[in-house]
């Protein structure tokens, strides 16, 4: 599978992390099956639900709350999750996938991400660097959930094949 | 009593490509055992290694949170609607913490 959205998809993505930095963003990805792509139409940021704690930790507690905050987590309201998939729905369009950021830290999945994973859906994680958006990277989930394996991402204009496996 | 239980696109890979499943259930402990009894797969991504569903699978009961209901033990009825719901969450690798105490060992290079 791969993932295939347009460059104004992963501008308005990499200019949503960096105006969230130092805290991480997040966002669904919107679209269709086209064969074996997924084929992102919309781009919807959703805010980091770890900004609001109280809320949050009736979601997902934090394991570590001493360590753990907005700057190194988020979470994605599963009231919001319902509200833009059935939203979407109406329109024809299927979640396929989600975006994060990881501020100061490269764009691959951690150990807290591959636990909290589903499986199917893209995962695409963008590095922020000192408040820059660097590197993007989309993965998926294995069937067992062990690891993660990465996904081609193709730009609009440009495409970008990552073979190499975590 | 059969419940119906939508299954959300990722997980459909798992459960012959339906979108929804009906099982006979009293409860959603009940409903949840039935539809991983019949599809294998779905377990090990419903439920952590101790057997406790994942934190960041919600269940909802007819678009209630089986957390503000009875939890696994809310009784189901005939025709309810059981939906699973993904909490998507995720975030960087801390670095491990510095000892709270004790000696700690510098190394200073030139």
């Amino acid at each position: 599978m791969s993932l295939r959205l347009q460059s104004g998809h992963l501008e308005t993505i990499q200019r949503h992390a960096e105006a969230e930095y130092p805290a991480e963003c997040c966002g669904m990805l919107l679209g269709a099956m086209e064969g074996d792509s997924k084929e992102v139409t919309e781009v919807a940021p959703i805010p980091n639900l770890r900004l609001d704690p109280a809320r949050a930790e009736q979601v997902i507690p934090l394991q570590d709350p001493g360590r753990e905050s907005e700057r190194n987590r988020f979470l994605i309201d599963p009231k919001e999750q319902i509200r833009v998939e059935k939203d979407a729905r109406a329109r024809g369009l299927t979640v396929v996938g989600y975006y994060h950021s990881h501020p100061d830290h490269p764009a691959k999945p951690s150990a807290y991400d591959r636990e909290h994973a589903w499986p199917w859906y893209s995962y695409l994680i963008v590095s922020v660097q000192e408040g820059s958006a660097r590197d993007s990277q989309s993965w998926v989930l294995k069937d067992d959930r062990g690891s993660f394996q990465p996904e081609t991402v193709e730009v609009l204009g440009r495409a970008r094949t990552v073979n190499a496996e975590r | 009593m059969a419940v119906k239980v939508l299954i959300p696109t990722p997980l459909r890979q798992y459960a012959d490509k339906h979108d929804s499943v009906e099982v006979e259930a009293k409860t959603v402990a009940e409903a949840l055992e039935g539809l991983t009894a019949r599809y294998g797969d779905l377990r090990r991504h419903l439920y952590n290694d101790e057997g406790k569903i994942r934190s960041f699978v919600n269940i909802y009961l007819n678009d209630e949170d089986i957390r503000y209901l009875g939890k696994e033990q809310t009784p189901t009825n005939d025709k309810d609607v059981l939906s699973i719901v993904p909490s998507i969450a995720g975030g960087l690798t801390i670095e491990a913490a510095a000892p709270a105490s004790g000696f700690s060992l510098r190394c200073i290079c030139s």
